[in-house]
């Protein structure tokens, strides 16, 4: 296919969101009839260079074009028009409409201007063959299949439109063994028929099965290009390896902590999200929670905090067994646990409200004496925090929403440090923040545990982990796959844990290449 | 093959209301001291075909997530204006009904103008309306009064053949009309689309805007239908405050007892019909059992906080408690 | 004082105001604006607008719309609503009323008893919306047809003691303070505390909390549902309390009595600038949103305006100030 003439090409395409970097002068090449594999680790670019490419975002410079005409998406309908239909990670599936309904719905066909149900029944039908679904009933609300069963819906969707360029996101990540045999045969089917496939995944067996081009990207940059099955999978993480780190971590302490663990898991489970954890948190302990984005983490830090339920397996603080019902529970009296949350601006703050009640909110109950404020005594704890994390804004009595990224991300910190917790959890506290205040979240994170307190820090930057981690914990599918610690934390560890490379146990019959 | 277990679990909603309907009406027929005869099925019918309309407006707008507290007072408008317009002669009430209808296709778009492209809350902004709606009413008949085309007015609140009841027969005319074109239309089904997931539909390129517009629209229509049968069974106007509101109430419940989910994106205006049915039949019970009349108002509040109530078990699975706040 | 949470970002024009002004909520000011052409308007029409003995008595009217709006603020800082007013102000001034026929006791008890029937109604709601998490549109119009169900059997099924008693009466129309009417000071009272609860207590900064964001208040270690269920006890109480106001300034109760305070209390409470959304809003404008809905309804009484021009009128206005202050934002 070499010598084939592209199909879509993209070339210098740059997208900044605030002051960070998404892509930078990134190029793409897409040829019909073959599948393109997309590699990366996480924040490496992907993802925005299939936004770009499916008319979801606008880039800020580059150009893109089709059959070697020039073109721009104002929108996923445009892309769709000309032929690019993407399958998002996040289903795009309307709950309570049947499969039929959901398959035909930006394009139903019509009889005397009504839904023609029975062209419908059978487009839809068509299409899930296609997909290799039949056995997903036409009729069925999409609400009542199972994540494996929507997520074929969702491909089969893709199908009706008619795509000649098909972009899969992880498309495969909640398929079942079956499932993922059947799309496999499906994309290689399509292949010959012609289309052009992107695909993105972080499974390496399925690339080395599937692709027959990949590109590796790297901090925004298509890094390298090359036949898929003509480099190893050590070499491939060696490409993915390599962002440019400027960070200074402080130091860590020396040997391992003796303390008894504060907090403790005992084969945690919960839904098909969480399999089986056992782990523990030492005092003055920063623990990392590793591995690709998605694969339990979050849940993990909820589930610790009382806002999951139906979780089986126990947790332990100070050794003894507790039953956390909520955040209430989590956070008062003597489990004094904190949860830096994952999304600051719905989760952690109230942008509209004062940097004020923001800060004191979640430390209301020490503030006050009958259910009334001792402003005194909140100005003075208020103070404090806004030394202590130097938190820069131009009054108490401004909304927090007018801060920047790092200063709410502060905010979110201080509120909680106002109530001295002995535990934090910290859901990637960093993402979407400037460089000067990530050193100093560093500096306090390693300030807070040589007080004492036992933190266990999620990130998505496997940097920071390796900076700022005792010890890594890697996550795969919603159970630990391996502990790092010391000096055995390093990015090839963690990535190659991340992507499971040693083993696959769910499909070991497509075995990888290592 | 199995299409039909499909077919019923997407009537369930239907099927029950449908089922609750009949039992009722069955022990309310059997205690009846006339018995099952034309005559009391025909009374029912009248009664509980103007809540089926007005049911049927609040189910439109409740499918798009939404709801219409206006549908009472525009009910109430429309029965006041046809006490005016609907008299005459053929032609003229001709007229007449259809400047009712063009009031109630206008009111409903008001609702939808306001709701969607002025992005109010639809509770504050249809209450709003509603007491623009009464005060309209009241502004035509300060006092109850005024007539209407009797022939029409018996023809459609009569029997046909000696049994059917006629209203029951326009009834089902206006399903066949109005509601089986929406719900089968690319914009009905744009409606449905955005009461079940506002995010996933826009992703998918559905018309969100004129689905919910068309859906507030026909329900003033379908709310003027019921001013209009309101008129032709009590040969009145009247700006009654009091039943505009309990008509808005009663359809709420006749929606949840017809399986019509107040979060949107599912139900259908059959269900809410059988679920007007049903209510109006349940309040009925009281009298053919012969107990004090003053009960009924407490009797249908408290049916009416036991449907509500129902939608809550779903949250009893839900398993991550963020998704309260969603 | 500070009251009004987005009080301090009005932009360059109101730079160079004095800081009083440049604090507070654009909406409360129109609103206050709005206050003074009405009662120029009026002065136009009739000179007795002006007069101190025709503002008072407006006081004084407003101060039954201004306590039951009280409570709805409340919970309209939420982002709920509470429909069940029309029911419960009925069910606090007729229960008051009907414990006044036990002697003695229920005359001394009569008060406190409407005011708890008005409670009980809103905890129903609080469970309702707290912990069933129905919309509370819907459980509050439930709890309202319950409430006025009960009514209609009570007063149907015994004759019913209706007329107030004395220490209703004289909360409602005497004179404690020469001059001021008790139903003002009354007012002024509640006011003082609801402005103390949100601004000097964590119970107030948890409702503006949950209002602005729930999740993150959950998550914040707040028992929401908890501040959710008080809210609306406290909305029962204070509509129940209206109605014991009401009662006893009509010297009697009566079950339809509620039906107009619906709607002039969520607009003045949404005319006051509070976010219908939830989370934003000042006591302050509701105090001049119940003004300036009750001068709208003299003046249209005044003017021998008929009803159906008042319900209009209302809609229309209430509208028309919802789409300059109170509307979503353009994507959701």
């Amino acid at each position: 296919m070499d010598g084939a003439a592209p199909l879509f090409r993209m070339e210098g395409i740059s997208k900044r969101y605030g002051g960070v970097r998404a892509l930078e002068k990134a190029d793409l090449t897409v040829t019909a009839g073959s599948i393109h594999a997309i590699l990366g680790e996480n924040g490496a670019g992907k993802s925005t260079l299939i936004k770009v490419m499916a008319g979801v975002v606008a880039p800020d410079e580059g150009a893109m074009s089709l059959d070697g005409r020039e073109v721009t998406f104002a929108s996923p309908a445009a892309a769709n028009q000309a032929g690019i239909v993407c399958i998002f990670q996040e289903l795009s599936l309307i709950p309570e409409l049947s499969v039929a309904d959901n398959i035909v719905i930006s394009d139903p066909p019509k009889r005397f201007g009504m839904i023609d149900r029975k062209a419908q029944r059978r487009i839809a039908e068509e299409a899930l063959a296609r997909a290799g679904a039949s056995d997903i009933h036409p009729r069925a609300l999409v609400k009542d299949l199972p994540l494996s069963r929507r997520q074929m819906v969702e491909i089969a969707k893709a199908l009706a439109r008619k795509p000649r360029i098909l972009i899969l996101d992880e498309a495969t990540s909640a398929l079942t063994a079956a499932d993922v045999a059947k799309v496999f045969a499906v994309l290689k089917r399509l292949r010959s028929e012609g289309l052009a496939l992107l695909y993105i995944s972080h499974r390496m067996n399925e690339i080395a099965e599937l692709a027959d081009h990949c590109t590796v990207f790297r901090n925004g940059r298509n890094v390298a290009s090359y036949p898929a099955g003509s480099k190893s999978d050590n070499e491939v993480v060696e490409l993915m390896i390599g962002r440019e780190y400027s960070h200074i971590f402080p130091p860590k302490p020396v040997g391992a902590s003796a303390a008894t663990p504060v907090l403790e898991a005992r084969n945690l489970s919960w839904a098909d999200r969480l399999d089986n954890i056992s782990l523990s948190v030492r005092a003055g302990e920063v623990v990392g929670l590793g591995g690709l984005d998605g694969q339990g983490q979050r849940e993990l830090l909820l589930a610790f905090f009382g806002v999951l339920r139906g979780l089986r397996g126990e947790v332990l603080i100070d050794g003894k067994p507790v039953s956390i019902a909520s955040p209430t529970a989590a956070s008062h009296g003597r489990v004094g646990m904190a949860l830096i949350p994952e999304d600051r601006k719905t989760e952690g703050l109230m942008l509209p409200m004062t940097v004020r009640e923001n800060l004191s909110f979640a430390a209301l109950d020490r503030l006050s004496k009958a259910g009334i404020i001792d402003r005194a005594a909140e100005q003075r704890l208020i103070d404090d925090m806004v030394g202590l994390l130097a938190i820069k804004t131009a009054g108490l009595d401004i909304p927090v929403g007018a801060l920047s990224g790092g200063n709410q991300q502060k905010v979110v910190i201080a509120k909680w440090l106002m109530r001295q917790p002995r535990i934090i959890l910290l859901n990637d506290p960093t993402r979407g923040i400037d460089v000067g205040t990530k050193q100093e979240l560093y500096q306090l994170m390693r300030k807070l545990a040589d007080a004492g307190a036992a933190i266990l820090f999620y990130s998505t930057d496997y940097d920071e982990l390796i900076g700022c981690c005792d010890r890594v914990l890697v996550l795969y599918d919603g159970a630990i796959k391996r502990e790092l610690v010391g000096e055995g934390i390093t990015e090839h560890a963690l990535i190659a844990t991340a992507l499971n490379i040693h083993g696959d146990d769910r499909r070991t019959g497509l075995g990888g290449k290592a | 093959m199995k299409d039909w277990r499909y077919w019923l679990a997407e009537e369930r909603g239907t099927l029950l209301a449908f089922g609750i309907f009949i039992v009722m009406f069955a022990i309310y027929s059997a205690n009846h001291p006339a018995g099952f005869t034309a005559n009391v099925v025909q009374t029912a019918a009248n009664k509980g075909v103007l809540l089926a309309f007005v049911a049927m407006a609040q189910t439109l707008v409740v499918i798009t997530a939404g709801i219409d507290l206006s549908v009472g007072m525009i009910f109430t408008l429309t029965n006041c204006m046809a006490s005016w317009l609907v008299v005459g002669t053929g032609l003229e009430t001709v007229f007449g009904v259809l400047a009712v209808l063009g009031t109630g296709l206008i009111c409903g778009a008001v609702n939808g103008a306001i709701v969607i492209y002025g992005r109010l809350q639809p509770i504050v902004a249809t209450i709003a309306t509603g007491a623009v709606f009464f005060g309209l009413a009241l502004l035509l008949r300060p006092v109850p009064g005024g007539s209407v085309n009797e022939d029409l007015a018996d023809f459609l609140t009569g029997r046909f053949f000696g049994v059917v009841p006629a209203s029951l027969l326009a009834l089902l005319v206006i399903v066949l009309i109005v509601w089986v074109p929406f719900s089968r239309s690319e914009l009905g089904r744009a409606a449905y689309a955005a009461g079940s997931s506002e995010t996933a539909a826009y992703m998918s390129g559905v018309p969100i805007r004129r689905g919910k517009f068309l859906a507030y629209t026909l329900a003033g229509l379908l709310a003027a239908i019921g001013g209009l049968f309101l008129t032709f069974f009590t040969y009145t106007g009247e700006a009654a405050y009091a039943s505009g509101n309990a008509y808005t109430l009663f359809s709420i419940a006749a929606v949840v007892l017809g399986g019509v989910s107040l979060f949107g994106g599912k139900g259908s205006a059959i269900g809410a019909i059988f679920g007007a049915l049903a209510f109006r039949t349940i309040g009925d019970l009281l009298f053919v059992f012969d107990f004090d009349p003053l009960w009924q108002p407490l009797f249908q509040g408290v049916i009416l906080l036991i449907a509500v109530s129902l939608g809550a078990f779903a949250l009893f699975r839900v398993r991550n408690r963020l998704e309260w706040f969603l | 004082m500070s009251e009004t949470t987005l009080g301090g970002i009005m932009g360059g024009i109101a730079g160079r105001m004095p800081k009083f002004i440049r604090r507070a909520d654009p909406a409360v000011l129109t609103a206050f604006a709005c206050i003074i052409i009405l009662l120029l308007l009026g002065s136009l029409y009739s000179r007795s607008f002006l007069s101190p003995e025709y503002l008072l008595q407006q006081l004084k009217v407003a101060s039954f719309l201004g306590v039951i709006a009280t409570g709805m603020m409340l919970v309209i800082l939420l982002g709920q609503i509470d429909l069940s007013v029309p029911w419960s102000v009925a069910a606090g001034a007729m229960m008051a009323c009907a414990a006044a026929a036990y002697g003695p006791v229920g005359v001394a008890l009569a008060i406190p008893f409407g005011v708890l029937c008005g409670v009980a109604i809103g905890i129903v709601n609080g469970i309702g919306v707290a912990y069933l998490r129905i919309p509370s549109m819907i459980i509050t119009l439930a709890t309202n047809a319950v409430a006025q169900g009960l009514m209609v059997v009570y007063t149907g099924g015994f004759s019913p003691q209706d007329s107030a008693t004395a220490a209703m009466r004289y909360l409602a129309t005497g004179f404690t303070i020469p001059g001021v009417p008790n139903a003002v000071i009354i007012w002024a009272l509640i006011g003082a505390a609801m402005v103390f609860a949100l601004t000097r207590t964590s119970f107030g900064r948890a409702v503006y909390g949950i209002g602005n964001r729930e999740r993150a208040a959950y998550l914040s270690g707040i028992d929401t549902r908890r501040i959710v269920m008080i809210a609306f006890a406290v909305s029962g109480g204070l509509s129940a309390f209206g109605g014991v106001l009401l009662a006893g300034y009509a010297s009697k109760a009566a079950q339809s009595m509620g039906d107009a305070y619906l709607l002039p209390s969520i607009a003045a409470v949404v005319l006051g600038g509070t976010s219908i959304l939830g989370g934003r809003g000042s006591y302050l404008g509701t105090v001049a949103g119940v003004i300036l809905i009750t001068l709208l309804q003299s003046i249209l009484s005044v003017m021998q305006m008929p009803e159906a021009g008042r319900q209009i009128i209302y809609g229309v206005v209430i509208v028309a100030m919802l789409l300059l202050y109170g509307r979503a934002p353009a994507s959701r």
